[in-house]
């Protein structure tokens, strides 16, 4: 349950294009909110915002250096994250997520074809 | 609100079980599993594009698709349609072309729910328990590095 719980927070952490870009921007080295805001249209403090969502998520953490506190990725979150049954986990639950949106979307031709034939599975499978 | 995958790997068994609930009913769910041109808009991660390469949706039928990524890479994947029963289960093959010879056996179940719900028991079976337990083992002794390229790869499929 919590492994399952904390995996939810870390991928809906992920789910936003800036924390991801600042994810992949830390696994090359630690930066300071200042060296992570730069390469975006956002203010320091927004991306402030995004990085206690990922130290929330067990991403990320920061030093408490005084001036500088620069934040680190957390290389052990990532590797559970990483790890292949997470990464099949992972795969799985986007994978299923985008099923969700095509059967949101259930476009009208099938949608007619099922109306023309129903389904008897009882009758189909005698056992 | 969304329905989480839930995922269980008995220790020293080669199977691993997977359980979605699905807020749409069983033939709307089997559909997109057998209709290919719904089937490569949910199967391959997002900037990747899918392509059905053969598609013979019936008891001994084949199938086949490809994943071309952003910078032109192309991944196969092949297989055989084993069961195909209407809105209640699909038995199939499934390899990797990248991995040659590691077919795995896939059972998938579609239950019907009370309101429209649908639930979608799976079951992969790998050639060996070593060939689960060295995949299993594989991901966890990544070095970070790999495991670093690893979440880009993730990060940029997503």
């Amino acid at each position: 349950m919590d492994a399952d719980a904390a995996l939810d927070r870390a991928f809906s952490a992920l789910a936003d294009p800036v924390r991801r870009a600042i994810v992949a921007r830390l696994s090359r080295g630690p930066a300071t909110l200042g060296e992570l805001a730069e390469p975006f249209q956002i203010t320091p403090q927004a991306v402030s915002k995004h990085i206690s969502v990922l130290e929330a998520a067990g991403l990320v953490w920061r030093t408490r250096e005084a001036q500088r506190r620069p934040v680190h990725l957390d290389a052990a979150a990532l590797e559970r994250l990483t790890s292949w049954i997470d990464r099949y986990r992972l795969e799985a639950e986007a994978r299923y997520r985008r099923l969700d949106a095509v059967l949101a979307a259930d476009p009208a031709p099938h949608r007619r074809r099922s109306a023309t034939r129903k389904p008897q599975p009882a009758k189909e499978n005698p056992s | 609100m969304t329905n989480p995958v839930v995922i269980d790997t008995p220790p020293g068994t080669g199977y691993l079980d997977l359980t979605r609930e699905f807020d749409a009913p069983v033939p709307a769910v089997f559909r997109a599993h057998a209709d290919p041109e719904l089937f490569v808009q949910w199967i391959g991660p997002r900037g990747l594009t899918s392509t059905i390469t053969s598609w013979d949706f019936r008891d001994g039928g084949n199938y086949g698709y490809q994943q071309r990524t952003a910078a032109g890479e192309v991944h196969g994947f092949r297989g055989v349609f084993h069961t195909v029963s209407e809105n209640s289960l699909i038995i199939q093959t499934f390899e990797y072309l990248g991995q040659p010879g590691e077919v795995s056996l896939d059972r998938m179940r579609f239950e019907p729910l009370p309101d429209g719900r649908s639930r979608l028991v799976g079951r992969a079976i790998f050639p060996s328990v070593q060939t689960l337990e060295r995949m299993v083992a594989a991901g966890m002794e990544h070095g970070m590095d790999e495991g670093y390229q690893k979440l880009d790869e993730l990060l940029r499929a997503r």
